[in-house]
């Protein structure tokens, strides 16, 4: 049923005879014998009959729109204002190609030099590429290239043990090929990276990574003194951060990152079920750092006129040139979730992100204080997001009965850090309304009550 | 004539003006003071512009009034498939199922969402003859990544440790050696021969016990089918190697051959070349890797399975090679592929690669022969097309380069240049089964003209573009004195240094 997307398929006879080929398998003469065959797919359908079957089939997830929901643990909801996603499917964006042609292309190059430019401008860091595929890729390509920086004689990556599994687990993949040694430092008793152990670790390490917020919601106090840590030891300080603490939260680049990373999709862009998302990747202006960097740059210049340009810029990097010795394999990037991104920034501007960053932390203050009337909060201290949760009965039960009740509960820790019993994370933003938390309370003392019966 | 918008669009950041506001936010539940501790608390300066949102929602219209895509115009760019991106796509795609879904969610409540996840692997089996997919990859390089990743683990775990090397034809896409580099293989290419495919010979002498696998596109980059694909997959075969097949080619041969007949162990696809979802000016994109039955237990977690009753993700794979990105992969753009697919079926799908194939041959017929232009290797192409203009440029000075800023001035986006590297001065052209016969013979007679042009006059072809949003940009200023921000615009606009 794809036929009208086929302007020449009634011509099909008349372009073959223009060319002097009498059929189709002409064209396809140079296929060996027999391999040719006939597929075993369904018929096309009309686009009405696609277009309600898949509506059905899409209808049967329940959205977060029609349940309460507290899951955050690296993907959370935030409010997407409508008219960043109106200007992002405008088609000259949506269905444009990387600009490789700068002088037809200056409306994408332009808003990718912004969002490179808001970025720096969160993150204190001048050197901003235009995304990588996520927050997870965005650390990997760091650690890969802490350890390009250190000429291969550093293969030690410290990464902090209270860490997304999702990130944990790209981080593995990305770094076995350069054989780097994956070390991971605990939390202290206050849930903290634990500084005595990280200056064991950092040793001869190539780059230390942590993270503003820990993958508890717990905010990290003592991120300029690990970065004193990883310096003394040579290693490369990698900070990541959550963009949208950076209204209220120091920049990464004024706490000593050489690298910062974090996830651009948590502004402009909604859930999706987890993709797609952009990473942010920033550096410190400095040649040795820059020529290391993975990724597609904007950079501004003149055009033959001597009137201001973009164009994609430092190639010599990327893999289309260097191939093998290129620093990153990435091509196709996140182009269009970064312009969602920066358009959502400009709509915030500096007052709007602030906000919102003190909406967010007052909001999980709420969520906390009234989680922990039922349950503990193991470690004290200034909570962004998440919030861990720790019962005393099963999980899995609450999550249950929260279910049957309309809502969904948090993201169960024990599988991945089974020293914390039976925790989750429940999770706050801007969107959280007072009545669900009220809500979940309500529920939870009545799940904890019928257990104890 | 072509006229694009120009538009003289400031920066966001010169446009803002100090109070002016571009969002509403909703009131925090409790209106609590939070103590931030004076070291985390921001100080520094934070410099995003300040703007109303009519005014945000006129700078970006106006920049992508200066930006071309599939919907303003042939973009016959070679090995990217710019085909058309159906509308209906976006329609299904902009269900609130797909955006307000966490991927954490219990499974009871996400049923519909990997229901689309496993008819879309369903699909993708049977296109390309492989057992299993995983839709975990971002993009075409990242699917490579997670191929040659399997390729690696597969000969570890059958004690073969010395496999360290990856083969690629000198004609393959970049990512390819940058890709097997990255999963820590030794890269050896493969030079091709006359008819610009693989030389037997050269690949016969180049495998060892040390060969890892071989990387391919079928057709390749010069839009050439690989003839001798059995005896190839005999080679690396025989030599213990796996073959990996880079899916960026697979709109010639879609519906028709499947990269499993052909020999193929590992397939990587691009659901935003192939499958019709837009690329949004160079991502999102969607890489799924499909692996022959021998190789499941090495793909990415999670996969996706269906008992009958529940479509659920299965953790359980037991040499898995961990995640290659955060979560389960791009699924808005999932969403979009299947709807593609649904719609265009077995016989559409078929006819589109069939088409395809008969514009860049016709485009190839046409063209052939205009003076300037030579075309290399064999005649017979399949989805796209590889002109050389080294005769041009030797004859008149103008480059491959200048071509395709001349075709710019026509409303029409350049093919690929200066790819594959095996052809000089190589002009990439993919027209795609969606443009028409008219738009194929108006792009040949532009090409036509700059030849006369180039022999003429070919200062206009050598100052071109004249009718786009800027003229020529100089790449090599921008690389001379990088300028990657508004920060380090402001501080050389301060100290004196630009005059842009």
């Amino acid at each position: 049923m794809g036929k009208h997307y086929l302007p020449n398929l009634p011509q099909k006879e008349e372009m073959l005879r223009e060319i002097g080929f009498s059929s189709i398998d002409d064209l396809f003469s140079d296929v060996p014998e027999g391999m040719i065959k006939e597929f075993n797919l369904p018929e096309g359908r009309s686009e009405y009959e696609v277009f309600t079957e898949l509506n059905e089939v899409l209808s049967k997830n329940r959205t977060v729109l029609e349940m309460p929901s507290f899951l955050g643990a690296g993907t959370y909801f935030h409010y997407v204002p409508a008219h960043i996603k109106y200007l992002i499917e405008r088609s000259e964006f949506l269905t444009s190609y990387t600009p490789y042609q700068p002088e037809v292309s200056q409306g994408m190059l332009q808003a990718l030099f912004e969002y490179q430019s808001m970025m720096a401008e969160l993150y204190g860091l001048p050197i901003v590429n235009s995304s990588m595929y996520d927050w997870g890729t965005a650390i990997a390509e760091a650690a890969l290239m802490t350890a390009r920086l250190h000429r291969g004689k550093r293969k030690r990556f410290v990464i902090p043990k209270a860490l997304s599994p999702e990130k944990k687990a790209v981080i593995r993949t990305y770094t076995r090929g350069a054989n780097l040694e994956i070390v991971e430092v605990p939390w202290d008793e206050n849930g903290h990276l634990d500084i005595e152990q990280l200056k064991e670790e950092s040793k001869d390490s190539a780059g230390v990574y942590v993270e503003m917020s820990n993958f508890f919601g717990l905010v990290e106090e003592n991120v300029r003194e690990i970065g004193e840590v990883a310096h003394d030891s040579g290693a490369y300080f990698v900070v990541g951060a959550d963009p949208t603490m950076l209204g209220v939260f120091e920049a990464p680049g004024e706490l000593g990152a050489d690298i910062a990373v974090g996830e651009a999709s948590f502004l402009g862009s909604p859930m999706n079920f987890g993709g797609p998302r952009a990473g942010v990747f920033a550096v410190r202006n400095d040649r040795t750092l820059i020529r290391q960097m993975p990724g597609r740059i904007i950079g501004m210049t003149k055009d033959a006129n001597g009137k201001r340009a973009f164009v994609m810029t430092l190639q010599t990097r990327e893999q289309h040139i260097r191939r093998a010795k290129a620093t990153s394999n990435i091509c196709s990037n996140e182009a269009l979730v970064a312009v969602a991104s920066a358009i959502h920034l400009a709509t915030l501007g500096p007052k709007g992100l602030r906000e919102l960053g003190e909406v967010i932390l007052k909001n999980t203050s709420y969520l906390k204080r009234h989680l922990s009337e039922v349950a503990e909060i193991p470690f004290e201290g200034l909570y962004f997001k998440d919030v861990p949760t720790k019962f005393e009965i099963p999980y899995d039960v609450i999550h249950e009965r929260l279910l049957e009740r309309g809502i969904h509960g948090g993201y169960y820790l024990g599988r991945h850090f089974p020293e914390l019993g039976e925790t989750a994370l429940f999770s706050a933003t801007e969107t959280t309304r007072k009545e669900w938390v009220e809500g979940l309370l309500k529920a939870l003392r009545e799940i904890i009550n019928e257990a104890e019966v | 004539m072509f006229r694009q918008a120009k538009w003289d669009e400031p920066l966001i950041f010169e446009l803002s003006k100090p109070g002016r506001v571009g969002y509403t936010l909703p009131k925090p539940i409790e209106d609590i003071n939070i103590e931030i501790p004076e070291k985390l608390r921001r100080k520094s300066r934070l410099d995003l512009p300040e703007l109303s949102e009519p005014e945000i929602v006129k700078h970006y219209t106006r920049l992508s009034e200066m930006n071309y895509g599939v919907d303003s115009g042939i973009y016959p760019l070679g090995s990217c498939t710019m085909k058309y991106n159906p509308k209906i796509n976006e329609e299904v795609a902009d269900h609130p199922g797909v955006a307000y879904i966490h991927p954490y969610q219990d499974e009871r409540t996400i049923q519909g969402a990997l229901r689309i996840m496993w008819e879309l692997e369903q699909w993708l089996k049977e296109i390309t003859g492989m057992d299993r997919f995983t839709l975990q990859p971002a993009a075409g390089a990242n699917g490579e990544f997670t191929g040659v990743s399997i390729i690696r683990a597969y000969h570890l775990d059958r004690g073969e440790t010395q496999r360290d090397e990856i083969l690629v034809p000198d004609s393959a896409h970049g990512t390819n050696p940058a890709s097997a580099a990255m999963a820590g293989f030794k890269v050896v290419e493969i030079p091709s021969n006359e008819n610009g495919t693989v030389d037997l010979e050269a690949l016969e002498s180049a495998v060892s016990e040390r060969t890892a696998g071989l990387m391919l596109t079928n057709p390749n980059t010069l839009g050439i089918f690989e003839d001798e694909i059995v005896e190839i997959a005999e080679i690396i075969h025989r030599a213990g190697g796996l073959l990996y097949y880079d899916g960026a080619n697979l709109n010639a041969v879609l519906g028709k051959v499947r990269p499993g007949d052909m020999g193929f162990d590992i397939v990587h696809l691009n659901l935003h070349k192939t499958f019709s979802t837009p690329h949004g000016g160079g991502g999102p994109g969607s890489g799924p890797v499909g692996v022959k039955d021998f190789l499941k237990d090495f793909l990415p977690v999670p996969l996706v399975d269906y008992d009958g009753e529940h479509y659920y993700l299965d953790y359980d794979v037991p040499k898995s090679i961990g995640k290659v990105k955060e979560l389960y992969g791009n699924f808005a753009v999932i969403v979009r592929a299947l709807t593609y697919l649904k719609i265009m079926g077995r016989e559409s799908l078929r006819e589109a690669s069939e088409i395809a194939v008969l514009n860049a041959n016709y485009l190839t017929k046409k063209l052939k022969g205009t003076r300037g232009y030579e075309l290399p290797g064999k005649e017979l192409r399949k989805h796209e097309t590889v002109f050389s203009a080294e005769p041009m440029k030797k004859e008149t000075g103008v480059r491959a380069l200048d071509v395709a800023k001349r075709l710019l001035d026509f409303g029409m986006h350049a093919p690929t240049i200066y790819f594959p590297l095996i052809v000089h001065e190589a002009l990439m052209i993919e027209p795609t089964e969606t443009v028409s016969k008219e738009e194929l013979d108006a792009y040949v007679d532009v090409l036509k003209g700059i030849s006369e042009e180039a022999y003429s006059n070919p200062e206009i072809i050598k100052s071109a573009p004249h009718n786009t949003a800027i003229r020529r940009v100089d790449d090599v200023l921008a690389a001379k004195k990088p300028i990657i921000s508004w920060r380090m615009y402001r501080e050389l606009k301060e100290k004196g240094e630009i005059d842009y």
